[in-house]
């Protein structure tokens, strides 16, 4: 096997510094004037005769990384073929490791929370790009200024492009503390997943103990599709009960049970106030007779992991947001806005909405809250805001309510939808006027700047006899 | 470099027109038929025409099994396919005869090989519908790439030695990534006859510096075709197969 030592240079790249790796590939920083962003070069380990998957893993890292864009992955920069010397050059992050983190667990809950939202943040645009990670780990983490970044796609899977590792193999692939039990039975093409070693992660920070241990072999791994771990508050009580609930959705094995989409963990991890606590049930596993019992009707491993919830992004938006005027109560431009959300949220059974309505406020106060008639309004644009929702029927935990106080109520909206990783804002418009030609609307500022689809409603030819709102 | 390969034209003058438009916009360096230019379709002759302008101006040509039997008047094929060919021979004169005569089995060009079916035996027409076929497809030559046709349905097997290759049904206008450390057996659709539930012509595009190859579809007046085959006389069932893909 060739030798590589700082200075050499390969392809254009020279080899600066080596730095601590795993046994697949060696990581070197690396300097190459054609590229304006620290580099880092992986070159894997090909021994003749050695183990084929580390090739496997090196040809879908490349094939994957290249097709990948966006601030939660490093940028990739060349690839090096097997003529020559194979290897991937892509962007150094500079950050802290989450494995770092995880070596200081338990940590705070409202830092596992922070942690949670920027991961679940960077596995919605991951899972928007069709790629599901499937080895996600606190190693495979950087938490870097601009947000988590995810390494090592030498597992993944495209959801576009054949999934040459998967055919090769009939062994799970992943990592035996964090792998999803339907990827324990081989299946490699549910997002939800990424979800399960997300759960496994958070349960990891916020208690200090792996919620399964690393177990060695198949049966070892097959152990969480029977085996619930222990409640995060069975280790610590002072965990809050919705960081429990959210951390134990992220672990159902059946997914049906399970989050589909990873906006909807950063949604509840963002809104803990909303996230529905159910009382703990029984385990069905109790007790020794449970225990016979399941073991002599061991069901079908399959039925256990239940059918892939995701109806994916081809079916409608996880997540949608419904601006709504209330202001001067509910008006008929506010039942269309009603009416067209029911038919964006149908798309989807799963998709969940949240009700936005925005307080003007001339200037922001300080503590706007804190003062006592401001504390009223707000309270009463909630209740009329669950009011106005109550028509769609939807369970608790598909719906969430936001009065949000603002100068610019478009920049609400839109700061809103950004942060949560809305797929759809529903948004009324009044009719034209002088006043709101000049000024723009809130509409048109939403439809212009809006990262995602926008519906703008508006009443049909009846003229409305609105007062300009100041 | 790229290249276009068209493969299974099947006399369908509309699909191949549509084709050839994408194709001239996308000026690929290389153009490359496939066979079965004739059969099934109601428009044998300008098809045969078609091909031998495009080989004057550089393409390449290879023989399918339709192609043969017009020439050989060879009877052994399915119902629709011999009333097709019986009412093919007599639409084409001597020259569109003698084009077809002189077309080779298979065409290499650096480390590609072209062929209508299995290059296992290019001669008996063997199609490849699974990793068993394409494994001795792949093992019958050298060449890193092969591209075939004859089955109507866009494949990529993806081959490592010692291991069966793997099977992968490529989307329409979504380039396929072609590995560095494997040999590959790509199965282009059909221009004129789709068989893979999309009515939409298809040809395969090659991009060697890329390493891809995308299945390009391209949607055709496909209800013209069908009111030809339908006004010559021609098995019905010709005529609802392009409406459905099928």
């Amino acid at each position: 096997m060739e030798r590589f030592e700082a200075g050499v240079s390969i392809d254009g790249f020279e080899l600066v510094e080596k730095l601590p790796s795993g046994g697949m590939a060696a990581l070197w920083r690396a300097k190459n004037p054609k590229f304006d962003f620290p580099l880092l070069l992986k070159i894997p380990f090909l021994d003749p005769g050695g183990d084929v998957s580390v090739i496997l893993g090196f040809e879908a890292e490349e094939l994957i990384l290249k097709r990948l864009s966006g601030p939660h992955v490093p940028r990739f920069a060349a690839s090096g073929g097997l003529a020559k010397v194979p290897f991937i050059a892509m962007e150094f992050v500079a950050g802290s490791g989450l494995s770092d983190g995880a070596g200081r667990a338990p940590l705070p809950p409202d830092q596992v929370v922070r942690i949670g939202a920027e991961i679940a943040t960077a596995l919605a645009a991951l899972h928007r790009q069709k790629v599901i990670h499937l080895d996600l780990k606190p190693e495979n983490v950087i938490l870097a200024e601009r947000g988590a970044v995810l390494l090592d796609f030498g597992l993944s899977r495209h959801a576009e492009l054949p999934d040459l590792l998967g055919e090769e193999s009939s062994v799970p692939m992943g990592t035996p503390a964090y792998i999803a039990p339907e990827q324990v039975l081989g299946e490699r093409s549910d997002p939800a997943s990424d979800l399960f070693a997300l759960g496994c992660i958070l349960y990891q920070l916020v208690t200090g103990e792996e919620p399964f241990g690393r177990p060695a072999t198949l049966a070892g791994m097959k152990r969480r599709l029977y085996h619930a771990p222990k409640p995060p508050r069975d280790i610590d009580k002072t965990i809050p009960r919705w960081l429990e609930a959210i951390i134990l959705r992220c672990m159902e094995v059946d997914r049906s049970k399970r989050y589909g989409e990873a906006a909807h963990v950063l949604s509840d991890l963002r809104n803990p106030d909303q996230v529905v606590v159910a009382r703990r049930r029984a385990p069905s596993d109790a007790g020794a007779w449970g225990a016979i019992r399941n073991f002599l009707r061991r069901p079908d491993e399959k039925s256990l992991v239940g059918k892939a919830a995701n109806s994916g992004s081809k079916a409608g938006p996880p997540i949608v947001l419904a601006a709504v005027d209330l202001a001067n109560g509910s008006d008929a431009l506010a039942g269309e806005v009603l009416s067209e959300t029911a038919r964006v949220l149908a798309a989807r059974e799963d998709s969940r909405l949240a009700c936005v309505t925005v307080l003007k406020t001339e200037i922001i106060a300080e503590t706007p809250s804190v003062d006592e008639s401001g504390r009223l309004v707000y309270l009463q644009r909630l209740v009329a805001l669950k009011d106005w929702a109550r028509p769609l029927h939807l369970p608790e935990d598909r719906i969430s309510y936001h009065a949000l106080e603002a100068v610019s109520p478009a920049d609400a909206i839109l700061s809103y939808a950004e942060r949560n990783d809305v797929g759809h804002i529903v948004v009324g418009a009044r009719s034209s006027s002088a006043i709101r030609r000049h000024l723009g609307s809130v509409s048109t500022k939403v439809v212009a700047r809006a990262l995602c689809s926008v519906s703008v409603v508006r009443l049909k030819v009846v003229e409305e006899q609105m007062r300009e709102s100041p | 470099m790229r290249v276009a390969i068209l493969s299974d034209i099947h006399a369908n003058r509309e699909a191949l027109d549509a084709v050839l438009g994408v194709v001239r916009t996308q000026a690929p360096d290389q153009l490359v038929l496939l066979g079965d230019l004739v059969g099934y379709g109601p428009d044998p002759a300008y098809v045969v025409e078609k091909a031998a302008d495009l080989v004057e101006g550089g393409a390449s040509c290879i023989t399918g099994n339709h192609d043969e039997a017009v020439v050989a008047g060879r009877t052994d094929m399915t119902e629709n396919a011999r009333a097709a060919m019986e009412w093919t021979r007599k639409r084409l004169v001597a020259a569109h005869f003698d084009f077809l005569a002189h077309l080779p089995l298979s065409f290499r060009s650096e480390d590609r090989l072209y062929v209508h079916a299995s290059a296992e035996r290019p001669e008996k027409w063997l199609y490849v519908r699974d990793a068993e076929a394409a494994e001795r497809c792949l093992s019958s030559s050298d060449a890193r790439f092969i591209f075939c046709g004859h089955t109507h349905i866009p494949a990529i097997y993806y081959a490592l030695p010692e291991r069966r290759p793997i099977h992968f049904s490529p989307l329409g206008n979504v380039a396929a990534p072609l590995s560095e450390l494997r040999r590959h057996l790509v199965v282009v659709g059909a221009v004129g006859q789709p068989r893979d539930g999309n009515p939409a012509a298809c040809f395969a595009l090659l991009d060697t510096d890329r390493h891809e190859v995308t299945m390009v579809r391209v949607p055709y007046d496909h209800a013209e075709t069908t009111r030809k085959i339908e006004a010559a006389g021609l098995p019905a069932w010709l005529g609802m197969r392009l409406k459905i893909g099928r």
